[in-house]
């Protein structure tokens, strides 16, 4: 396993990630309000979510599936008894003055979640701690602009369900962490858990990050675990880890500081200015006096249960992309590109490869005639005007030699474009096959009017008839280009020029 | 087991409560009372009884994913010490969130 930042800097950068992501469930994790986004303040909240006195929290049955749906797929031990704690600290955001989370039992532990580079520049096993169940906090709001002002509180979030991953310190750059969380993410997704939209907070990050350095007697220095938070996007995790690795490195050279000569650092991510930088240190934050939840019983997770959420899980992206390269003979890096697509287009993809029975050609069309068509227009293959069964009548007529492929690609963005069918596009564009008979016709002609191409040809030069081809195309536009070529060659080889 | 005047001060931190020096002489006292009272259980021999997650043997209650009733904007903010018709106030919030 190699890395590229290992490969030049003088040390080992050690990563671990502690990803939030919100579970798509209806209503919240101890009440029924909507979870939905964009709700104006205030407007999905009850006793429960407040906090207020007397009301008491009933667990969602949808959220605690989907919490060991995303366990099992990565490939979490499921415990079969779990209960939840209440973790103590004030804040605003946070009306009960607790989050009800899990400490010391939570309902999974010990999973794994592996990253293939696709262009094989690396690839990393990464352990998972856990993967917890709890309740997310409000937002604050506060306006710089307006001065040392109030905060604004909004408490529709309070009580969302959130899934807590967290992995081992097993990655090794900054591109490995961002590739990982792509991974996580398409993973999540293509099982319906969450639709990890980062802009909408469904998903988020925090990074703790050190590093190792050799020292000349074959000793390691590790440098103070900092925690990053305030990341908005998965490339400013690989940046801020870029940045952070560095930082570290300079501050090890300054100072000499290793692990364990100080608390454990946060520090914030600034975009706009690249860097990071250090936080207040609150010295009793770490201690959140955890205790058990008397509101919430226990649950037990049996092993029919688990099995029952095994079955119904679909497969994940890593397997996917086994199948097609398996089913359809196209490459490792070709699979990767369809799968991170989503399972919708993988679905229209299978069905595609099947018409045409053709994997290689069906990949090619999806790649650079659907795909493109989708960036263009910004939208989903759910919103494609076409049947894959359109797409395979092109692929179809082509192999028969009505067309070629770049006649083939033109009556496609026709299709797209006019939503009539391919026959009736292919007969308004007054494409028809050209007959034998014309095509010979055709080649005679040019190979008349081209003695220096012939005389090329029959001196060893094939290529040359690429300049009938052109000429052929200009004279009538239905021809096949493939034809032409065979043709003509063969005309001036049986010597009837 | 008793506790001291720094971990009194801890908690009290913990709990945002501002102790007074008397305050302080005063719950050292009372607190170490309470914990020793309760510590006398550390002299039962537990060696064949099961950890106690819940006093209740009920065990996996849920409600389904069904959309219940909220509160209306102004009655979720009636109570609140000050709002502005759609957010609750709070003094200025600049630092960290807490939550992890």
């Amino acid at each position: 396993m190699t890395s590229p930042s290992a490969t030049t800097a003088p040390y080992t950068t050690v990563i671990g990630l502690e990803v939030h992501v919100q579970l798509q469930t209806r209503t919240k994790l101890f009440c029924g309000c909507s979870t939905s986004f964009g709700a104006p303040p205030n407007t999905q909240v009850c006793p429960t979510c407040l906090g207020l006195p007397g009301s008491l929290p009933v667990m969602n049955r949808r959220a605690f599936d989907l919490a060991l749906r995303s366990a099992l797929a990565l490939n979490c031990k499921i415990a079969p008894f779990t209960k939840w704690d209440r973790k103590n600290y004030f804040y605003p955001d946070l009306p009960k003055g607790y989050q009800i989370s899990q400490y010391d039992l939570p309902f999974s532990s010990d999973g794994s979640l592996e990253v293939v580079d696709p262009k094989g520049e690396f690839s990393r096993q990464v352990g998972i701690v856990r993967v917890h169940l709890e309740e997310d906090a409000g937002k604050s709001m506060h306006d710089e602009a307006a001065g040392v002002a109030d905060s604004r509180i909004d408490l529709n979030r309070t009580g969302t369900p959130l899934c807590e991953i967290v992995s081992e310190p097993d990655l090794r750059s900054p591109q490995e962490a961002r590739a990982w969380l792509g991974e996580l993410k398409l993973l999540l997704v293509y099982l319906g858990v969450s639709d990890c939209n980062m802009q909408e907070g469904s998903l988020r990050v925090d990074a703790n990050v050190n590093l190792h350095i050799p020292r000349d007697d074959g000793s390691l220095a590790k440098t103070p675990i900092v925690e990053i938070k305030n990341m908005n996007s998965f490339r400013s995790v690989e940046r801020a880890l870029a940045y952070e690795a560095a930082r570290q490195y300079e501050e090890w050279q300054a100072t000499g500081a290793e692990l364990g000569s100080a608390p454990k650092q946060t520090r914030g991510w600034d975009d706009a200015a690249g860097v990071t930088r250090g936080q207040r240190h609150k010295e009793e934050s770490s201690d959140y006096r955890y205790f058990p939840e008397p509101d919430l019983v226990p649950v037990t997770v049996s092993e029919e249960q688990v099995a029952a959420v095994r079955a119904e899980m679909g497969e994940p992206p890593a397997v996917l992309r086994g199948q097609l390269q398996e089913t359809w003979k196209i490459s490792a890096y070709d699979a990767d590109v369809l799968v991170n697509q989503g399972r919708d287009l993988v679905s229209w993809y299978e069905q595609l490869a099947r018409l045409t029975g053709d994997g290689k050609v069906a990949s090619n069309w999806m790649q650079q005639d659907v795909l493109r068509t989708l960036n263009e227009r910004a939208s989903t293959i759910a919103e494609f005007p076409l049947e894959p069964a359109a797409v395979a009548d092109i692929i179809g007529r082509i192999a028969k030699g009505d067309f070629d492929t770049s006649r083939g690609r033109e009556i496609f963005a026709a299709v797209v474009e006019t939503g009539k069918s391919v026959a009736e596009v292919v007969a308004e564009m007054g494409i028809a096959a050209v007959d034998d008979s014309d095509l010979e016709a055709l080649c005679r002609e040019l190979i008349a009017a081209n003695p220096k191409i012939v005389a090329d040809v029959q001196g060893g030069k094939e290529q040359a008839a690429g300049g009938l081809i052109g000429q052929a195309k200009r004279k009538n536009p239905n021809v096949n280009p493939g034809k032409v070529r065979a043709m003509c060659l063969e005309l001036i080889k049986r010597g009837e020029a | 087991m008793s506790l001291s005047r720094q971990d009194v001060a801890k908690v009290g931190m913990l709990a945002r409560l501002a102790l007074t020096e008397a305050d302080l002489d005063r719950m050292t006292g009372e607190l170490s009372k309470i914990v020793e009272f309760v510590s006398q259980l550390s002299t039962l021999d537990t060696a064949d009884v099961e950890p106690l997650a819940h006093p209740l043997d009920t065990r996996n209650v849920f409600r389904d994913d069904e959309p219940g009733t909220s509160l209306s904007t102004e009655q979720a903010l009636a109570s609140a010490p000050r709002h502005d018709g759609s957010c609750f106030l709070v003094p200025a919030v600049l630092g960290e969130s807490g939550s992890a």
